[in-house]
């Protein structure tokens, strides 16, 4: 390997570097070292690159070096919208695809009391949406008002509506609030439009909170940080469907089960299946992002047991839980587990309950003339892959099993789960690389894609 | 000149769509900006889409004969979301079976709704209504 790419992802414990051979994109080289953004960011990442040295034999000449941050606390962001159920479920979907993570939403008017809150919160960006356009200005306009006379400090992206576009800019002007506009989240009812809101978002990220996180020191280094983590998966998901990489399928489902959440990224249509099924509730998003807080092997592992114990998703009993989770609790940095069959267990459920949330789901409708359905949210039932990636599953010796959790359960036949997927195995761990190279380089993000991903 | 959004559909268990749909055409047609939420709808999707988009009236079709179940309520729910003082209207076959149509009216306009359809109403009949209950041309 001379001449190489480098990726960078900055995750919360761990800088994971890539260096992908330029000339034979299907040649790659994975390292990693501890992210240590507390003191200098860049001697963790010395460190990684000292491993790929080693690995490789020299340290390849990089053409371009890109990363992608999930440190420091990530991307934290408040939602505001109007209707919980409509813009308010837009900038939701909106903030999470732009890798986000949520720390709360509102809706409605704001109370003094939530601007408190949000204060407390010390979000990095707020994203303030509202009405539709040419519909309800007056909430948008009174939120506006309460965050330009608050002490917020952070940026403030509004995706709302464009007729109250002009008055909040005055607003914030004039109190020297920092603002960014965007196109509405959601310009009419059944239209939604949130990738104006997601590159925005990913902009502000860019100019304000890597320098506020520290991050900046590597940008001696790289060329640039260019998003943050979960928005390179999602992109990765996009470029491999858009281009059906793999063995030519579109429809995929991305599982990522870390230590604090699980994550899952669905891109396909979604659209109800059968002449008896009406769509309610907001369109969908090709490509969509959800998050599961609770869901994580290590920092969540506590409420993940208890989601899973109430939905008799682990066959133990309560004190052999409690011991075992205690175990695991003592070291998390241990990632090679002697309890393998309970941390199968735990990683399988994750990815049920996660796929479950994210899935849509049929409500039966019993009318004088038959039976008819409602479906809320996006039909998976015909999702052809399912692409396993995270600490758990990657490091697991039986990643199929854990990714049979994401399977339509016949006791449960109105949740719209995939029903005859084939399983994928992010093996080297490389989603977030992929979607870094896939803007700018595109052919060496195929070639590394060819050659990474295993069929399990 | 003005918000011309008026929100539009199908109240209840009920999947008849062909009026619907007469109805949304007719409404764009005569310049209003319809917001049509189709059928099987519920009291509070006509009142989020009402609040979300400002619309300055409600329209609700209701054809297999429950209607005065399903609407009542409404009113009350309109006040509640903040939009006490919007239009409503209310048509299609609202009681089941034969009745004499004055009653019906009477029993929906004390439901809150500000005009009430009996069977074989002309589009055009309510979208004249409309715009002078609008103060439009």
């Amino acid at each position: 390997m001379d001449k190489a790419i480098l990726l960078i992802d900055f995750g919360s414990t761990f800088t994971k570097v890539t260096a992908v051979d330029l000339k034979n994109p299907k040649y790659f080289v994975t390292a990693k070292g501890p992210t240590t953004v507390q003191t200098d960011i860049n001697l963790g990442l010395h460190e990684a690159l000292a491993e790929l040295e080693r690995k490789i034999g020299h340290l390849p000449k990089f053409e371009k070096r890109l990363a992608c941050s999930s440190a420091a606390g990530g991307l934290n962001m408040i939602a505001i919208g109007l209707v919980p159920e409509l813009t308010l479920e837009a900038a939701k979907m909106a903030a999470l695809g732009a890798g986000a993570k949520l720390q709360t939403l509102y809706s409605y008017k704001l109370t003094k009391r939530e601007v408190t809150e949000i204060i407390a919160l010390k979000p990095d960006i707020i994203l303030l949406a509202g009405g539709t356009d040419g519909g309800n200005k007056d909430v948008i306009l009174h939120n506006g008002v309460l965050l330009a006379q608050s002490t917020i400090e952070c940026p403030i992206v509004v995706a709302g509506n464009k007729n109250a576009q002009d008055e909040l800019e005055d607003i914030f002007i004039k109190t020297g609030k920092e603002f960014h506009i965007a196109d509405n989240v959601l310009p009419s009812l059944n239209k939604l439009n949130v990738e104006p809101a997601r590159e925005k978002i990913r902009e502000v990220f860019l100019k304000n909170i890597i320098e506020a996180k520290g991050l900046k020191k590597a940008e001696e280094y790289i060329d640039g940080i260019i998003m943050p983590t979960p928005q390179a998966v999602l992109k990765a998901g996009q470029f491999l469907s858009e281009n059906k990489i793999l063995n030519g399928f579109d429809k995929l489902l991305i599982a990522d089960i870390g230590g604090a959440t699980t994550d899952v990224h669905s891109f396909c249509k979604g659209d109800p299946k059968g002449s008896g099924v009406i769509y309610r509730g907001l369109p969908q998003p090709h490509a969509k992002r959800t998050v599961e807080g609770d869901l994580g092997l290590r920092y969540s592992l506590i409420p993940l047991a208890e989601a899973l114990t109430g939905a008799n998703l682990l066959d133990y009993k309560k004190e052999q839980i409690d011991s075992l989770v205690e175990d695991i609790l003592k070291d998390i940095w241990d990632t090679q587990s002697i309890r393998e069959e309970f941390e199968l267990a735990l990683a399988k459920g994750a990815v049920n309950l996660a796929v479950k949330r994210h899935s849509g789901y049929l409500e039966i409708v019993y009318t004088p003339h038959g039976t008819n359905y409602i479906q809320y949210g996006k039909d998976l039932t015909d999702i052809d892959l399912v692409i396993g990636t995270g600490g758990p599953i990657v490091n697991s010796n039986n990643p199929k099993e854990i990714l049979k959790g994401s399977l339509f359960e016949s006791n449960d036949s109105l949740t719209l789960k995939p029903k005859n997927p084939q399983f994928v195995l992010d093996k080297g761990y490389v989603l977030s690389a992929i979607g870094l190279l896939g803007e700018s380089y595109p052919e060496v993000a195929r070639g590394l894609a060819e050659s990474n991903f295993v069929f399990l | 000149m003005g918000n011309k959004a008026i929100v539009l559909g199908v109240i209840g268990a009920d999947v008849h769509a062909v009026g619907n749909r007469i109805l949304d055409y007719a409404f764009s047609q005569a310049g209003f900006e319809v917001i049509n939420i189709g059928v099987l709808a519920s009291q509070e999707e006509f009142i989020q889409a009402a609040v979300e988009t400002g619309a300055v009236a409600i329209l609700v079709s209701s054809l297999y004969g429950h209607g005065e179940i399903d609407c009542r309520g409404l009113r009350e729910k309109c006040e509640e979301a903040g939009i006490g003082d919007i239009i409503l209207y209310a048509g299609g076959n609202l009681v089941v079976g034969k009745q004499d149509w004055e009653p019906v009216k009477e029993k929906f306009l004390d439901m809150g709704f500000s005009r009430v359809y009996p069977p074989g109403t002309s589009p055009e009949e309510s979208i004249e209504d409309l715009k002078r209950d609008l103060n439009i041309k």
